[in-house]
């Protein structure tokens, strides 16, 4: 027996499931993750059916500025991909490439965001302005937290958690995968944070 | 054989260098973290009962100072002034000891200590599929535990607004945005707690999807590992939603919004200075969305351990195996289907209600074929009458009290005389506490020889067990007929204020004796858990109960990495009394006979 633990389908797939570990996991996390969104979304839509008014988003909310943020995480998404292409290709140079510029991308988000967020507070939005404007801190904010989180992990493996490609490169490509699933996650809960926040009208 | 066991085992000690703190303290191993989550939710249990020991002095001898001097003065006066309870102070035992005895006590225990333990010995894996994931859960668990308790000593004590926390009164009291007051820390101890299961769910599903040992297929898993699997998926799912709105209330608490605050409230006379538009019935939604898969969390797992160990001491092969998977898993699914019950009376329209009422009539009737199915497992069986066995024998019936009783809560005409009412609080006490609780026990005493290498103390065990028996039915059984006579749930003086509650007033002391008494027979389990840890009766074999499953192929106890060498399964689960085999019991990795 070794010192180590060697937990099995750590890099291959098991053969009647065809999932390795951490890619069922990560499957796992995200139903939990649709469940917690979903719970804001029908806050949503629950305090807006019940309201006999509701803001326009376009009025008081930077449109470009968010359509700008989307394209931002679109192209993260992408380049994302793009990473894991490359280490299934072989190329871990590109990888570095591509993984930085995800982790930018990301970064480019928080900032405009935050500029959004400090032009709302200047012209006394606040979340206790209204349900809507609580609405949009509570989603925006969470959905930032999430986007943070991402930058985390994909950080860690673009820096220090990469020398696993020269011990174990399957294991690594795998990582790479289960942190890009988690990605488009958090681009996906944008697509849907975007319209209905910007652009839905309101009544 | 045994020359390699000692072999390995020397071999495990010599690479075990690893340091006190790796091994004991940050541990990756799932059985470290196992027994990790059980002694601290044992310490969890103990401290809500504590609380409610606190809270039936006042519910007996309303207004009378508590006889124990010293407590009162350490409790303060502004809890405890001149030794009368304050009501906030029972406010915040109220809501404190629910949270503790489900969140921090019961649930971590069924399923962070027994599905940590048990899972991946009973699928015959080395560890859970991620191990550090594992330890970050027990440590995020523990910090929201902290949280919880830190939340007593900031000024206002803790949450008082009951375990459910409905607003408007949890949004506004105390009126502060501080993070530190009661309700912000109950709310901020419940992301860290609902993260940790979230992690754990994650962690247990994938162990059992990705590291079954060859040969075990889904039909082959003990029904343990079922209601586990189950249990992970409700943990999963019905968490989040929770979170959600633990988020949404810590705004409403911190940044003044008003997401569950509705227009035009008034508090002590004033109008509050909030912008308004929020539904205080979206927080019942989402908290009852989570709650009622709750219920399913405490009691799958203890159905698992009782079928378990009926089908050890029965010597026979439990009664409809597949009708009891297909049962929990209609059950989970259902589960998530009826939360609206709780909410008949908030007018939601009777459509609505009639939905509900169906899906919970729906619900109880794969509870009960489980049930069923685990007493005709009794049937012709040459039964043996251990102390894990009168648990889970006890536990049978009064589940099925806690059950049936639940059904008139279940329909909407019956729930307007009942809801709110002690009988609520009897039904769902029958089906944890003299339920899930029994269940637990039983677990705790069948497996305590594997994890010790000691069996507990039979005699002490037996005393600990019909007390507990006696006891948990002196408190809970009259609730039903103090419900039924109308008295609410949530009165500060137990109802004697109250005219239609005067018949049913004597009932409390009996209660509150019974729970005091309840003490005194939790302290002899105690004191037979740790002297049996260093004194208890040697075990002389792997596997003491002659049981099938493979956390017995095991070495006592199991080392690091579990299994000595990769097991492998032959045959199902429960191959016990199998005509013309040798012994009367075929353990799953015994290969067929050629």
């Amino acid at each position: 027996m070794s010192a180590a633990i060697e937990i099995p389908y750590n890099s291959t797939e098991r053969p009647d499931t065809g999932l390795y570990n951490a890619k069922l996991g990560v499957w796992l996390f995200l139903a939990s993750e649709v469940m917690l969104f979903g719970a804001l979304f029908s806050t949503y839509v629950l305090l807006r059916t019940g309201s006999e008014t509701w803001e326009h988003g376009a009025e008081f909310l930077n449109v470009p500025l968010a359509t700008i943020n989307t394209l931002v995480l679109i192209i993260s998404s992408v380049t994302m991909v793009m990473s894991w292409a490359s280490l299934k290709m072989n190329n871990f140079a590109k990888f570095r490439l591509y993984m930085g510029v995800t982790i930018l991308c990301g970064a480019v988000f928080l900032v405009i965001k935050s500029f959004e967020y400090a032009h709302k507070f200047e012209t006394g939005l606040f979340p206790s302005t209204s349900t809507f404007m609580a609405l949009y801190f509570t989603m925006t904010g969470l959905h930032g937290l999430h986007v943070i989180g991402g930058m985390i992990v994909n950080s860690y493996l673009w820096g220090p958690g990469s020398k696993m490609w020269h011990t174990d490169p399957h294991r690594f490509t795998n990582r790479i995968e289960v942190a890009g699933l988690y990605w488009h996650f958090v681009d996906l809960v944008w697509i849907f944070l975007f319209p209905t926040l910007y652009l839905l009208p309101g009544k | 054989m045994i020359e390699a066991t000692l072999d390995d085992v020397h071999h495990e000690e010599h690479h075990g260098e690893l340091s006190f703190i790796r091994k004991y303290v940050f541990s990756t191993d799932h059985k470290v973290i196992g027994i990790q989550y059980g002694l601290t939710s044992l310490v969890f249990l103990f401290f809500g009962f504590c609380l409610m020991m606190l809270m039936r002095w006042q519910l007996a001898f309303p207004g009378q100072p508590l006889p124990i001097g010293f407590l009162s003065r350490w409790l303060g006066d502004a809890r405890m002034p001149g030794g009368i309870m304050a009501p906030e102070f029972y406010n915040q035992l109220g809501a404190m000891h629910g949270t503790v005895m489900i969140f921090l006590g019961v649930v971590p225990l069924a399923v962070g200590a027994f599905g940590n333990y048990l899972v991946p010995l009973q699928v015959g894996a080395q560890d859970m599929a991620f191990p550090k994931l594992n330890m970050s859960s027990y440590w995020v668990y523990f910090i929201g535990g902290v949280v919880m308790l830190c939340s007593f000593f900031v000024p206002g004590g803790s949450a008082q607004s009951g375990w459910t926390s409905y607003p408007p009164l949890s949004d506004i009291t105390p009126q502060s945005h501080s993070l530190f007051t009661g309700q912000s820390m109950w709310l901020t101890g419940m992301v860290f707690l609902i993260t940790s299961s979230l992690l754990g769910s994650v962690n247990t599903i994938t162990t059992i999807v990705q590291l079954r040992a060859k040969g075990l297929t889904w039909m082959r898993l003990p029904f343990f590992v079922w209601a586990q699997l189950v249990t992970g998926f409700l943990l999963l799912l019905a968490f989040p939603p929770l979170e959600a709105a633990g988020v949404m209330q810590l705004m409403d608490r911190l940044a003044g919004t008003s997401l569950f605050l509705p227009s035009g409230l008034v508090v002590a006379g004033k109008a509050l200075n909030v912008s308004g538009g929020g539904s205080a019935l979206l927080w019942q939604h989402l908290f009852w969305f989570l709650a009622h898969p709750e219920v399913y969390v405490l009691i799958l797992p203890a159905m698992g351990i009782v079928a378990e160990v009926i089908a050890n001491n029965t010597r026979k092969p439990l009664w409809g195996y597949k009708s009891l998977v297909y049962s929990v898993i209609f059950l989970g699914f259902m589960s998530f289907i009826v939360w609206a019950h709780h909410m008949f009376l908030t007018g939601m329209g009777t459509t609505i209600n009639a939905f509900f009422q169906t899906t919970t009539m729906i619900i109880s009737v794969p509870s009960i074929i489980i049930l069923t199915a685990l007493i005709l497992s009794l049937w012709g069986g040459s039964i043996r009458f251990n102390v894990p066995m009168l648990f889970a024998l006890a536990f049978l019936p009064m589940f099925g009290i806690g059950g049936l009783t639940g059904l008139p809560l279940g329909l909407a005409s019956a729930d307007i005389h009942l809801h709110d009412t002690y009988y609520v609080i009897g039904h769902f006490h029958y089906v944890v506490a003299p339920g899930t609780l029994f269940a637990l026990f039983a677990g705790i005493y069948y497996w305590f020889p594997k994890v010790r290498g000691r069996y507990l103390n039979e005699t002490l065990g037996k005393v600990h067990f019909w007390g507990s028996l006696i006891c948990m039915n002196g408190i809970f059984m009259p609730m039903f007929v103090q419900g039924m006579a109308g008295v609410s749930r949530r009165l500060y003086d137990g109802g004697s204020s109250y005219l239609h509650a005067q018949n049913v007033l004597v009932l409390n002391k009996g209660m509150s004796y019974s729970a005091w008494a309840l003490a005194v027979f939790q302290l002899v389990f105690i004191i037979n858990f740790f002297w049996s840890v260093f004194a208890g009766k040697k075990v002389t074999s792997d596997n003491p109960w002659e049981a099938t499953t493979l956390e017995w192929a095991t070495p006592t106890p199991p080392p690091h990495g579990n299994f000595l060498k990769v097991p492998e399964v032959y045959r199902g689960p429960y191959e016990y009394s199998v005509p013309g085999a040798k012994r009367d019991f075929l353990p799953q990795n015994q290969p067929p006979e050629a």
